[in-house]
């Protein structure tokens, strides 16, 4: 089971790795992780993927809700929220090849930031299984290196929210 | 405008706002400025003999007193040898604050003397730390640390002071009150999941509770007695939960686990419905949760909602303060009919005590246990170190009105002479002796000099075997008497141990007039060492 936290701690330094020490303290997965600052600067969001049984999942939310530096902890399933990750990837083109290598980014809505005669720098930000399928179709053209943010994630928006 | 003091001046106003009476610790230069400010405080300070032992007699005091015990120590391996005291009082729960010194805040990071990332290296250890980097946080630290040490579930929290901070200039105003938005603990409990628990027991026909060290922290023992004998309710009790219900209370059936009563652990597997109470059901108390939770419906009362469902899934979660939730459960009338259970129980307590067959010539620990906690002053303080000892302590206690403090959680051998000093310092008035190993003993009676120097009377008695039982029973069952690092020989004569601290000292060795040779001991005036030979084979089991 994947469950996603969205976690609003204070933005101080050490918080981090008080996050990721429980993790690892106690054996909890992490998929992904992604860090930045809100609206308020003295609040970031931490946004944790992590995979494991009913029990675990549970688990991970109270021991984060315990946690002095953390304010509050949502949880979202991949039915309730909307996840996007951004992805810059180089790949390797020979002259033959760099148009089927377009035309897999024109499908998956990937564009091209950067070029040379032997390499494509590519963009995507789309949610995580996308992502995924994009490395499958650009694997075999030959992958030179690439960086992944880890999963962003809202809760799909309901009637009648109110701002801050 | 306010007067400005020095931080070290601040951290020792702080202390006194928030009332403390003595602090144990060690000092070092990096913790100098501290101890010089606490010099003119009425503020007792005792000295240790090491780091680790100021944390374990913060945490007699805190159990005795219910207050925060503090305990200090300085930067570097000041710090990582109270670490284990930290260690230890979390796995109990008990409110500490922990200073520490840190060398000056411009060089932190690079690898100075006696520089040791602290908060870094106990992260897992407390409920929270704090690592002071601006002279004018002094106040507001202190009120947060106590604060957070002292409510919810109770826990260490620690402040490291670097030097330059302490000696830096301020001016002091202590806040009224602490304004934490991301803690808020739950202490009432949650009405609809108290009428539930009500209506469990009304259709109940086997209810057992069983209390942990929460229902001391919350001060609910006399709340755990009355309802239990209100409703006739049977109780046991893990480890930590010793002392909350008297021996003779007719309601109570001794301490689960695998270590305790097996009529203990009868009631809890055959019950219908079991409460626990501020229990978190550890390895040691319940070996396989899940298959208590098959047949029985399981109410979870706890402060920290983290402990519920951790590691074992209830029916009834209840979050809150043992004391308050017990409160609302007397709002409610309820008749169950027990009294079938109550006769099994009964049955399966006398068929099923211990029948032990002590060595002759040898003193046998049980039956010394029981005639020592018998003899010694109704509201005095037991103190109960680890390994065999403390196994034989707990089976054999006779409690009455006073305090049971031994290390639960982590099983801190040691334990026993630095949390006798710092219960005793908690109350003066009352009784306390520390029963240990002599494993244990070896662990901490460099202390010795503490309780003279400080004039500390406390007895201490020491169940020789010149084994490390504990294992030793272990390497017995598991490994077939191969015995690997368990033997003691080489240990000091205790007797010459006790004359070099000037300290009155009684060796038995065997169970002739033991009773009163119990009662002479005790009776003497000050503090005293008593050695207990006892059979080097004898197993708790």
């Amino acid at each position: 089971m994947k469950r996603i936290f969205s976690v609003l701690v204070e933005n101080r330094s050490g918080v981090l790795c008080k996050v990721a020490g429980l993790f690892s303290r106690r054996s909890y997965n992490i998929d992904s992780l992604a860090v930045g600052e809100t609206e308020d600067k003295s609040v970031s969001v931490m946004t944790i993927v992590s995979s494991g049984d009913e029990r675990t999942m549970e688990q991970i939310e109270k021991q984060l809700n315990k946690k002095l530096d953390i304010i509050k902890v949502k949880t979202f399933t991949e039915e309730n929220s909307m996840c996007r990750e951004l992805m810059l990837i180089k790949v390797k083109y020979q002259s033959g090849n760099r148009s089927d290598i377009i035309e897999i980014c024109n499908v998956l809505n990937a564009s091209v930031l950067d070029m040379s005669s032997s390499s494509l720098l590519i963009q995507i930000c789309d949610a995580p299984e996308k992502i995924e399928l994009l490395i499958k179709m650009l694997t075999p053209f030959g992958i030179v290196e690439l960086a992944r943010t880890g999963t962003l994630s809202l809760q799909k928006c309901s009637e009648n929210e109110k701002a801050k | 405008m306010a007067e400005k003091i020095t931080g070290a001046q601040a951290m020792v106003k702080c202390l006194e706002e928030e009332g403390v009476s003595v602090v144990f610790g060690y000092p070092g230069v990096a913790i100098c400025p501290f101890f010089n400010s606490i010099y003119d405080s009425k503020i007792e300070r005792v000295l240790v003999r090491t780091e680790q032992n100021a944390g374990h007699a913060a945490s007699g005091y805190a159990r005795v007193t219910g207050e925060v015990g503090v305990c200090v120590a300085t930067s570097g391996p000041g710090a990582t040898n109270l670490i284990t005291g930290i260690a230890t009082a979390y796995a109990d729960s008990i409110p500490l604050v922990a200073i520490t010194g840190q060398v000056s805040s411009e060089l932190i990071g690079r690898d100075v003397f006696q520089e040791a990332d602290i908060t870094g290296a106990v992260e897992s250890f407390v409920k929270y730390s704090y690592l002071v980097k601006d002279v004018k946080d002094i106040p507001r630290v202190f009120k947060e640390a106590f604060y957070i040490a002292s409510t919810g579930r109770k826990g260490p929290v620690l402040i490291d002071m670097p030097i330059d901070i302490q000696n830096q200039m301020l001016e002091f105003e202590y806040p009224k009150e602490v304004s934490l938005r991301t803690y808020k603990p739950t202490v009432k409990g949650h009405a609809v999941q108290i009428k539930k628990v009500i209506e469990a027991l009304k259709t109940a026909k086997q209810p057992v509770i069983c209390v942990g060290g929460g229902v001391l922290l919350s001060g609910a023992e006399k709340e755990v007695q009355e309802f239990s004998a209100k409703h006739s309710i049977p109780v046991v009790n893990t480890m930590m939960g010793m002392g909350v219900m008297p021996s003779d209370h007719p309601m109570y059936f001794g301490m689960v686990g695998n270590n305790g009563k097996a009529y203990a652990n009868l009631a809890m597997n055959n019950s219908d419905l079991l409460i626990m109470m501020g229990a978190r059901v550890a390895d040691r108390a319940i070996s396989q949760p899940d298959l208590v939770t098959e047949n029985t419906v399981v109410v979870h009362i706890d402060v920290d909602p983290a402990e519920i469902g951790k590691n074992m899934g209830p029916s009834i979660p209840l979050v809150g303060d043992i004391k308050h939730i017990l409160q609302d459960f007397q709002k409610y009338e309820f008749e169950g009919d027990y009294s079938q259970w109550i006769a099994q129980l009964q049955t399966w307590k006398e068929e099923k005590a211990v029948k032990r067959n002590p060595k002759e010539g040898y003193v046998d620990p049980a039956e010394f246990v029981r005639l020592l906690s018998e003899n010694m002053e109704e509201d005095g303080i037991y103190v109960a170190d680890v390994g065999q000892n403390q196994i034989w302590s707990c089976n054999y206690y006779v409690m009455r009105k006073g305090k049971f403090l031994t290390s639960g959680g982590m099983g801190t051998m040691g334990y026993s002479i630095p949390a006798a000093m710092g219960a005793k310092r908690g109350d003066k008035t009352k009784q306390v002796v520390a029963v240990c190993g002599d494993g244990s003993f070896q662990m901490s009676f460099m202390e010795l000099a503490t309780i003279r120097q400080h004039n500390i009377p406390i007895k201490i008695i020491v169940l020789k075997n010149n084994y490390l039982g504990m294992v030793r029973e272990y390497q017995h069952y598991t490994y077939s008497d191969r015995y690997s690092m368990v033997s003691l020989d080489g240990s000091p004569n205790l007797e010459m141990i006790a004359a070099a601290y000037e300290m009155p000292f009684v060796r038995i060795f065997d169970m002739e007039n033991i009773e009163a040779k119990i009662k002479d001991f005790l009776a003497l005036e000050g503090s005293g060492l008593m050695e207990c030979i006892i059979d080097s084979y004898d197993l708790v089991k």
